[in-house]
């Protein structure tokens, strides 16, 4: 929690900390009613970076964007940008645009003229110069006097981020703005954006419920879930040592076994997993209590031949029966069920190193103890996973 | 044949549109017909006569103006009162709603010769017997219009993106702005729309107008009395004159949206 | 949809609730006021109210023949309209392609004219010298003093010329929203195309057939313009009897109750039906 953390020690006094020039949220909540949609939210955003808020729908991550935006009012809590408390100035008076989800280009106006709104409003100058100039940045300056209903999805997108940009706003919010758009436009959409938040230097905050999306384009990701942040950090840090089932289920895929804690060294945990002795960096155990998850990724488990040699040195759990083989190509996924009943994932490369095995076959699986984590034992094993592989 | 059976619906289609032409091209017909008798009504002779004397008729164009007079009362005011409505229904929430959304649509259903004695009813109780005229058509109008407006903008102001005001007010503009530049420019043509059918329900209204207009005489009204004594073939020149602005509103409307579409495409 | 709360909104509907609360519902108050008054009175003595409710008894025994008349009729050109509005309000939705715009604004074109002068037409092209009668007299179909004119047909046709458009208008917004592929999907299911109709696109189209037929049966039914211009005294409407009763004859007290008789009738009548039909929410 390196950023959260850093300021958690001071939450009673939201006073805006002026020496902060990025996005700070402390103590963010909104209710609709009885529903908490954001929970008492501590944020900090630095500026310039590429920020993104992942999660599943309905975890709040839209309503905390539409604070930020000024559509939303906050039940209570303080919203300060570069040291200016904003918490309750009109939309219209802060430096914060939006792309939306449904880009809510006005129909009425031509592209030149949407993308002309803002600057209008603001009595800027040389605003057909401007305009000219963000169009070619988006490459649409040839489609300028088109109507939005005219263009295609990923053109109405590029107009939407135009439109927005072109007021050189202290953040850019995105509201899952590629979720219209097929998968092949996507994946380009994702490299030109990065490619444009590098180039304007500016802050940007993404809201997506894509997690490969999150992690492929933002320096920083913060899961949330149920209206609070689990976990924030870099996409390989989140990634590699999720702190909670939710996040290890909601980024990629883990699998999660249960054990029981024998013995806390200053360095490594030592947990008796189904009568085997497996041990975890102290680092990467985040459990209290005498129970635990132990959590490994499906492309770390090395799987062998019974009594064969695999290239890891620590745990090694045998009595593994093959229940179900996939061949994706790249790698090949397997079922592998454990003689306590519990079916474990592995994917394994196919390098060409190691044969492929039936099903039915006998194997036996193994990690390297620095890839494991372990989870409290509190939360539920199956939060955040998803329902189908999307 | 297999085309006639394959095309059989459209074919039947376009023979009842051609069933609701047919009184359309006697109209035209008869505004150049030169009769031999008031009385009998066919066609006798081609004449241009009717065209270059349209206010031959007795009392036709003082009918005429009344209605173009009270239409146009009616429909500026039925589309202002009707406008705001349809904006507190869309956009405001308060207590009795439904009771409104009843309130508005009951002059719709309700049948023209019930609501017309139930004002006649009014004005007399009230004392206005005698004054019977324009201003009670007019009232009387401004009211059966009103609802039609009410539901014609209510439908384009509910179908309006939420998001774009939103928009509009993440990109700067005040209330006020985003109101004058996206709300009304995207609601105008359902508000056009909306006059236009006012006019035109209260140009043609007669059971209603009948009965509140005491000696007042509106366009229908004086066909209705021609029609008893014989009708003069300039009332078809009006209904002529009558259909082809309104062709040439909607012809127009659809050709200025298409070209400005298919310059761009 | 944010709805604001406040003062604003009543401020914003006052006018036009009040227009209509002043101009629509306190005189139906008056209607029934009057239908109750003693009928001795006149407009120009003044009428007493007397809770005179044999207004009412005397009302339906002189006038239960062109009440019911108007019922009969306002159902029949209804029907006709639901099976003419059908075929082509169909064909625009499914069959027209790119002249749909164009056909929709053909079905309205003609009813910008006056409803009068268009009536007006029909009495010509129905009149007894007419090349329609001839016709149909040359065919043998009509006898050699045979009309249409002042006949129970001409009256009815003239009401479902009328009123067409409110049927068509319903009937297509409802059709245009069926999905195409349901229908296909019926014939894959071995529905042939009769079949498919009555079991896919009839009940999909059944909102628009209710609300269509509610537009068309109440003004049709409260109409007389057709009946005095196409029809003759055995034609009589309600409608004629009550503005006639009111113009002419200044018996306001009959004419009031007839009047509220016909108001309550229809919307008992709307009620059962939509209730029956079972789509509540159209009111």
């Amino acid at each position: 929690m390196s950023q959260v953390a850093e300021t958690s020690g001071a939450p009673a006094a939201p006073a805006p900390d002026a020496s902060y020039d990025g996005l700070r949220l402390r103590n963010l909540t909104k209710s609709f009613g009885a529903f908490t949609a954001v929970d008492d939210l501590d944020l900090d955003v630095p500026r310039g970076s590429f920020f993104a808020l992942l999660g599943p729908s309905g975890c709040g991550k839209t309503t905390t964007l539409r604070m930020v935006a000024g559509l939303e009012t906050p039940t209570s809590g303080s919203i300060t940008l570069a040291g200016q408390d904003i918490t309750y100035a009109k939309p219209y008076k802060r430096p914060v645009n939006t792309v939306f989800q449904s880009y809510a280009l006005f129909p009425h106006l031509d592209i030149h003229e949407n993308v002309a709104f803002g600057l209008k409003r603001r009595k800027a100058k040389e605003v057909d110069a401007q305009v000219k100039e963000m169009l070619d940045l988006v490459e649409l300056g040839v489609q300028a006097r088109k109507r939005p209903t005219q263009l295609s999805g990923g053109q109405q997108q590029r107009v939407a981020l135009a439109r927005a940009l072109i007021n050189k706003p202290e953040v850019l919010l995105l509201d899952e703005p590629l979720g219209a758009l097929d998968l092949k436009l996507r994946r380009s959409m994702q490299i030109e954006l990065k490619r444009i938040q590098v180039d304007v230097g500016l802050t940007f905050i993404h809201v997506t419920h894509d997690q490969e999306e999150a992690m492929t384009m933002a320096d920083t990701v913060a899961v949330m879930n149920q209206g609070v942040i689990e976990q924030m950090g870099s996409p390989a840090d989140l990634y590699e040592n999720p702190r909670s089932t939710f996040v290890a289920n909601f980024l990629g895929q883990s699998n999660l076994i249960e054990g029981r804690i024998t013995n806390r060294a200053a360095d490594l945990v030592t947990v008796d997993m189904q009568g085997i002795g497996v041990s975890i960096p102290a680092d990467r155990a985040h459990a209290d209590g005498d129970m635990g998850w132990v959590g490994i990724r499906p492309e770390k488990v090395l799987i062998g031949e019974p009594g064969a040699t695999l290239d890891a040195p620590g745990n090694t759990i045998p009595g593994g029966v093959i229940s179900d083989v996939s061949f994706v190509g790249v790698s090949t996924q397997y079922l592998v069920r454990m003689p306590w009943g519990q079916e474990i994932q592995v994917f394994a490369q196919n390098t060409g190193r190691t044969r492929l095995f039936a099903q039915g076959e006998s194997v036996e699986l193994s990690w390297r103890p620095e890839y494991a984590f372990l989870l409290d034992h509190a939360q539920d094993a199956t939060a955040g996973a998803q329902k189908d592989d999307a | 044949m297999r085309w006639i059976r394959n095309n059989l619906v459209l074919l039947l289609g376009i023979a009842v549109l051609i069933y609701t032409f047919i009184p359309i091209a006697i109209v035209i017909l008869m505004s150049f017909n030169d009769p031999n008798s008031r009385l009998i009504y066919s066609f006798d002779g081609f004449t241009l006569y009717n065209w270059q004397n349209p206010c031959e008729p007795d009392g036709m164009c003082g009918a005429l103006w009344t209605s173009i007079k009270v239409g146009f009362l009616a429909t500026l005011f039925s589309t202002i009162l009707g406008t705001l409505a349809a904006f507190a229904l869309v956009r405001h929430d308060f207590q009795g709603r439904s009771s409104s959304n009843l309130l508005i649509f009951m002059p719709m259903a309700a049948p023209e010769i019930v609501m017309g004695s139930s004002l006649l009813a009014l004005f007399v109780a009230a004392g206005f017997a005698g004054q019977l005229g324009f201003w009670t058509i007019l009232i009387a109008h401004i009211m059966f219009c009103l609802s039609f407006v009410v539901v014609t903008v209510r439908a384009r102001l509910a179908g309006l993106d939420d998001n774009l005001e939103q928009a509009a007010m993440d990109l700067y503009a005040t209330p006020s702005q985003t109101f004058w530049r996206v709300t009304f420019p995207l609601v105008f043509p359902g508000i056009l729309g909306a006059a236009l059918l006012s006019f035109s329900l209260s140009f043609d209204d007669f059971i209603i107008t009948n009965l509140n207009a005491g000696n007042t005489t509106t366009f229908p009204m004086f066909v209705w009395g021609a029609a008893q004594r014989g009708v003069p073939m300039q009332v078809n020149v009006v209904g002529t004159l009558m259909f082809m602005i309104a062709i040439l509103i909607v012809v127009g409307g659809e050709v200025t949206s298409r070209r400005r579409n298919a310059k761009l495409a | 949809m944010t709805r604001r709360t406040g003062g604003l909104g009543y401020l914003l509907l006052a006018p036009a609730a009040l227009w209509l609360v002043l101009f629509f519902v306190v005189p139906f108050y008056s209607l029934v006021a009057t239908s109750l008054f003693d009928p001795a009175g006149s407009d120009f003595r003044g009428y007493e109210m007397t809770y005179h409710w044999q207004n009412y008894t005397d009302a339906v025994q002189e006038y239960w023949r062109p009440m019911l008349r108007s019922l009969w009729y306002g159902a029949l050109a209804t029907f006709f309209c639901l099976i003419l509005g059908y075929v082509l309000a169909y064909a625009i939705a499914f069959k027209a392609g790119r002249w749909k715009n164009l056909m929709l604004v053909l079905v309205i074109a003609p009813f910008f004219t006056s409803f009068l002068v268009r009536t007006l037409s029909w009495k010509l092209i129905l009149a007894d010298d007419g090349w329609i009668v001839d016709t149909l007299q040359t065919l043998h179909l009509l006898g050699e003093d045979g009309r249409l004119l002042v006949t129970p047909f001409a009256v009815v046709m003239g009401l479902t010329y009328n009123f067409l458009p409110f049927m068509v208008l319903p009937l297509y917004a409802s059709i245009d929203k069926i999905d195409h592929r349901l229908i296909e999907a019926a014939g894959d299911l071995y529905a042939n195309p009769v079949v498919g109709f009555f079991k896919v696109t009839w009940p999909l189209s059944l909102p628009g057939v209710i609300s269509g037929t509610l537009l068309t049966f109440i003004p049709a039914s409260g109409d007389y313009i057709n009946a005095q211009l196409l029809g003759g005294p055995n034609q009589r409407m309600v409608g004629g009897v009550i503005q006639s009763l009111f113009t002419d004859a200044n018996d306001y007290p009959t004419a009031a109750a007839l009047s509220v008789i016909m108001m309550v009738g229809i919307v008992a009548m709307v009620l059962v039906y939509v209730r029956r039909a079972g789509t509540e929410e159209l009111l």
